[in-house]
């Protein structure tokens, strides 16, 4: 096993680009370490970003922030202008295991270990993130909702990597909320993530909304009339019940130890409503 | 094929040649024989191989060693300043903080990345903050008063 520190985005897509077997990208280690250990997986190259500096920085490029796949949810959980522009995505990566695994993980690691579970994920969709991955012919840039294609599978081609994740600044009206249920407090796998992004205007009255949900369905679900349900009102019971029918319809859950398909189904619809009341409250509107 | 290391271990410089495979918690234990640090679940579960890594707490069984080149690590054995005991270590003597042990060094050094953070924490703040240290002997509930009243008593000086 070879372990490989590139030190610039293109010695890391040339080390990329060489036809080793099994290359798998370092970023915390917090899945990858676990699934070596495990036997599950043994790669034949580790390609270490965190000595890239677009891969460990949080950098402000103007209108958005451009946060390094490489920064731990500890760095994150200290970023002032992020928890203000998004308390529902610095929630939802705080959420991912202990005080040592925030040490560690990150957004993109999160993001490209592509588990139906990752509680970043339904919140970066929600919040309309895109990711920056570089490659043989250089950069592109791909919405959240596109990279998960299958547990554990993503569409990030063998020789490209994901550099940072983007997110707009903070604007007002705007504010999203991640809430996930799991059997206790703390330490455990998401049953159920809900995460809901609102834009409002001065009166409280919605103008754009995007809901997402994780661990319901084989990759994470953006629920699609959410917009319709919600544009327009102020997220009265009645409409936010709505909301719930849709993110019950949206559910195409597994069953197993820790929620069967109906109770998964049954908590989707609960989570949505209250992180939606969540959002809505952080962007102004009572 | 082995990668030879330079890294600074409880303030002191250190080199070890290590394979790609091994982790930290390995060299620390096995080549640099600092056995304070724990093996527990080796998936970042339990804690009780918790070292401070450039400041930040983490898990020693999910850092790989290679990554250690030029980093700055802290484990239990660095927390006692020479015979003198670290407030955490003295008190949780006195408030019988623990039993069996082997979690012992991770709840101290994890108690202490916090009260570097925070020196006026809650309990639930504690407890939070703790809950990737597993402990099947005490119950938690004397870790927590412990690191409480050692917080206070740090505030206090």
């Amino acid at each position: 096993m070879i372990y490989e520190r590139p030190n610039t985005v293109s010695e890391a897509v040339e080390i990329l680009s060489k036809s080793h077997e099994k290359k798998s990208i370092l970023a915390g280690g917090t899945d990858l370490l676990v699934q070596m250990r495990s036997g599950y997986y043994r790669p034949s190259h580790i390609v270490d970003i965190k000595n890239i500096p677009e891969a460990t920085q949080i950098r402000d490029d103007g209108d958005t922030f451009l946060v390094g796949a490489g920064v731990p949810g500890a760095q994150l959980s200290e970023h002032v202008e992020l928890i203000k522009a998004w308390p529902g995505v610095i929630e939802a990566m705080d959420l991912i295991g202990s005080t040592q695994i925030q040490g560690r993980a990150t957004l993109g690691g999160n993001l490209c270990n592509a588990s139906p579970a990752a509680d970043s994920v339904p919140a970066m969709i929600a919040a309309d993130a895109t990711c920056i991955i570089a490659g043989p012919n250089g950069y592109r840039e791909e919405k959240i909702e596109n990279v998960v294609t299958a547990p554990g599978v993503s569409s990030i081609a063998n020789n490209e990597f994901v550099v940072s994740i983007r997110l707009a600044k903070f604007k007002t009206g705007r504010a999203d909320a991640y809430l996930r249920f799991i059997p206790r407090t703390e330490m455990d796998i998401a049953v159920v993530g809900a995460a809901v992004c609102v834009l409002i205007d001065k009166k409280g009255i919605c103008l754009n909304a995007k809901v997402s949900l994780g661990a319901v369905a084989p990759t994470q679900v953006v629920i699609e009339t959410a917009p319709q349900i919600l544009i327009g009102t102020r997220l009265d019971e009645e409409t936010l019940d709505k909301l719930a029918k849709a993110a019950r319809a949206s559910c195409n859950p597994i069953d197993d130890k820790r929620g069967t398909i109906e109770y998964r189904t049954s908590v989707a619809g609960v989570l949505t409503k209250r992180a939606a009341k969540i959002a809505f409250d952080r962007a102004g509107g009572a | 094929m082995k990668t030879h290391i330079t890294t600074t271990v409880n303030g002191e410089p250190e080199e070890f040649l290590c394979e790609t495979e091994q982790t930290l918690l390995d060299i620390l234990r096995d080549e640099l024989n600092l056995t304070g640090s724990k093996e527990g679940c080796s998936s970042g579960d339990c804690g009780a191989c918790s070292i401070i890594l450039n400041g930040r707490l983490v898990c020693a069984c999910l850092v790989l060693a290679v990554e250690a080149e030029g980093q700055k690590i802290e484990t239990i054995e660095g927390m006692a300043d020479g015979e003198e005991l670290h407030p955490l270590q003295k008190n949780f003597l006195k408030d019988a903080a623990l039993q069996c042990g082997i979690c012992t060094p991770g709840f101290l050094i994890a108690a202490k990345a916090l009260l570097e953070k925070n020196l006026n924490p809650t309990e639930k703040e504690v407890r939070y903050w703790l809950a990737g240290n597993l402990c099947r002997c005490t119950g938690y509930d004397k870790i927590i008063r412990s690191v409480l009243n050692t917080a206070e008593e740090m505030r206090r000086k």
